[in-house]
């Protein structure tokens, strides 16, 4: 088998708030203050094969976004390694560095916030290209064309700047910025979140296009399970920093095995459900400052034992070979 | 069954340097005590500024320049601001997509739910104490008597849309508007919210307009559903009869674009273009531009009739969801 196209393994990221200088002296003074360490995300591994699409989905604070980041080399791996055709990425140098570090590309959620607003256009598409020698000085103009056409924006548009755009058509511009390196493999945070239903749908049918003409990898990140269920081959649940829950899209909507999984699916939303009584399960995600013992999920979980408060449970194949971070998916096969 | 409220021919013109931006152009509908309409539209349909408007929310350069809405039989458009006063956060709540639009930052929480109880009742501060805690354990609260003396920040996103919900439910209201309350949340705390809210309208009667544009939730909530477009109401009718069959090209399109199981991997239904410019609509039909139905006819602008059971703004009603591809 070949090596995955990306590979993260046991990736730790960590966020330290250190105390600062009245911290420092308060806490000489003997007041409550210490440093505090957030696990945003806590020993996750994932694979990625060439034109897979792995969609990642979870709530708010759950760690998708940072890990999102280290995959696409913003945030550094506290611990952990990543790995790109096979290379672990950090021993890399030189120009093979720079093919991995290209490769993988990032699409932010906030069409407004991402793009740089004092740019022409054609300088945010086609200033990176350029500057790696992509294409030269006197093809940029024509490249940048090519570009916006594939992401179907009017080229006769590029003298403009961000701000005079639509929000579906400024996340088209993010997708030509990052098309433009010529990436393997793009991190799509939330990318859809910000626009309009119709528009959605206009910018979905774009990923599949481009994943189908250019053999692009993505690993989608959204809360929407909905756009999961139709864009992704597998889909990993994460919970408080941990993927729970690991299996081909078929598999986890047709079959939920995680206790999570299963709250998640139930609770979202469908068109051919009415008047329909919402039984949600209780509480929140709790604070990643001071996450609960054993099963981070234990305190909001139906079926939560006296063990789930104790042991941590780990990723790894269960029942029927399914991948769940759940003591009772274990149980029936140890 | 008694009507709560009735909008008939409201438009709310906003009267900017640049033009006249109709946000809301001829709406009409209404709501039964104890139902849940779903109004639904993008960014820029002027669902928002219809729920303002029957608040009395607009602001110059807005006003409400033509129609009528009747409040329990009562007519409130253009009311002046004493009467309007009476009513808001009394008989008419409102719960915004924003829960920092509700709660001021730097009171306390018991302080806010007692005071929005004292500006229309005359009861001591204890039992309006007691109501504001009843009414946080009412949508799920843990620990209620200490939560009401936190600050909004020290609450999470959910936590503050539920007390949003509880404030709005105090005064018992007969009429409650929704603007995209669930939208900022997670699904499991979306969930919880669109439970508590069906909870409470069953408990006490309350109508409820759940502003979204987002058509699932309103499919399992709502009773009735407007789709708006431009600042007009399209397509109006029961929830089924609306999500099941569609006739309006719009609603279809929306319809489509949403994902569903059974079409994983194949490309959706994509709306082309994007929502007019309100300062430039298009002649005829605002939605005329985007749509595959149109005909010649639809350079006239389309009234709304009553077709197949339901309130409909096309000349071209689709036979089926599937007529457009």
């Amino acid at each position: 088998m070949t090596a995955p196209l990306v590979e993260i393994r046991e990736v730790s990221k960590r966020f330290t708030k250190r105390l600062d200088v009245a911290g420092k002296i308060a806490q000489r003074l003997g007041a409550n203050v210490r440093e505090e360490t957030v696990h945003a995300v806590d020993q996750v591994s994932l694979a990625i094969q060439p034109g897979e699409v792995l969609g990642l989905v979870g709530e708010s604070g759950c760690g998708k976004s940072t890990l999102g980041r280290v995959v696409a080399g913003i945030h550094a791996a506290s611990d952990g390694h990543l790995f790109y055709q096979g290379k672990d990425v950090a021993t890399l140098k030189g120009a093979e560095k720079r093919a991995a570090t290209l490769a993988i590309q990032m699409i932010f959620q906030d069409p407004f916030a991402s793009l740089n607003p004092r740019m022409r256009v054609e300088e945010i598409i086609g200033e990176a290209p350029r500057m790696h020698g992509i294409v030269s000085k006197a093809e940029q103009s024509d490249y940048v064309d090519d570009v916006m056409r594939k992401v179907g924006l009017d080229p006769s548009l590029k003298r403009r700047y961000a701000h005079q755009f639509s929000g579906g058509q400024r996340q088209r511009i993010g997708i030509a910025r990052a098309l433009a390196v010529k990436p393997k493999f793009l991190v799509c945070d939330e990318a859809i979140a910000a626009l309009d239903v119709s528009i959605q749908a206009q910018v979905i049918n774009l990923f599949m296009d481009l994943r189908e003409e250019l053999g692009l990898a993505y690993l989608f990140i959204s809360h929407d399970l909905s756009v999961v269920e139709h864009i992704a081959d597998r889909v990993a649940i994460m919970y408080l920093g941990r993927i729970v829950e690991s299996a081909t899209t078929e598999e986890i909507f047709s079959d939920p095995r995680h206790p999570y999984t299963k709250a998640l699916l139930a609770e979202a939303p469908r068109l051919d459900q009415r008047h329909r009584a919402f039984e949600p399960i209780e509480g929140e995600i709790p604070s990643p400052l001071d996450p609960p013992p054993g099963c981070t999920f234990h305190p909001r979980c139906p079926a939560a034992t006296a063990d789930c408060r104790k042991t941590v449970p780990v990723l790894k194949a269960g029942r029927g070979g399914r991948e769940t971070a759940c003591l009772l998916e274990h149980l029936e096969t140890a | 069954m008694t009507k709560v409220l009735e909008v008939s021919g409201l438009k709310t013109h906003f009267f900017t340097h640049a033009g006249v931006v109709k946000a809301v152009d001829g709406v009409d509908f209404s709501v039964s005590k104890g139902k849940v309409m779903g109004l639904v539209g993008e960014s820029g349909s002027g669902k928002s500024i219809t729920g303002f408007s029957i608040l009395g929310l607009i602001d110059p350069p807005g006003r409400i320049v033509e129609g009528s809405i009747r409040f329990n039989g009562e007519e409130i458009a253009n009311a002046p601001e004493d009467s309007l006063k009476r009513l808001r956060g009394n008989r008419i709540s409102m719960i915004f997509q924003d829960p920092m639009m509700t709660l001021n930052p730097v009171l306390r929480v018991d302080t806010q739910m007692i005071e929005a109880i004292l500006a229309h009742e005359k009861i001591s501060r204890q039992v309006a104490w007691e109501r504001s805690r009843d009414a946080l354990g009412l949508v799920g609260i843990p620990s209620p008597e200490e939560r009401l003396q936190a600050y909004p920040h020290q609450l999470s996103g959910g936590m503050r849309q539920r007390v949003a919900i509880a404030t709005a439910f105090l005064t018992k209201p007969d009429l409650i508007i929704a603007d995209e309350p669930t939208t900022a949340l997670d699904v499991t705390i979306q969930a919880q919210i669109i439970h508590e809210a069906q909870k409470l309208t069953r408990q006490t009667g309350t109508a409820l307009i759940w502003i979204t544009h987002d058509l699932a939730v309103v499919a399992g909530l709502a009773d009735r559903i407007s789709v708006m477009y431009a600042g007009r109401i399209v397509e109006q009718g029961d929830i089924d009869d609306v999500i099941d069959r569609p006739r309006h090209p719009y609603t279809v399109g929306l319809l489509g674009s949403v994902p569903t199981a059974n079409r994983r991997g194949q490309r959706l239904f994509q709306i082309e273009g994007m929502t007019p410019n309100m300062l430039a609509m298009p002649r005829g039909c605002a939605f005329g531009p985007r749509c595959r139905a149109r005909t010649e006819a639809c350079a006239a602008q389309p009234p709304i009739a009553d077709v197949d059971g339901r309130r409909l703004r096309c000349f071209n009603p689709q036979r089926n969801a599937e007529a457009v591809p």
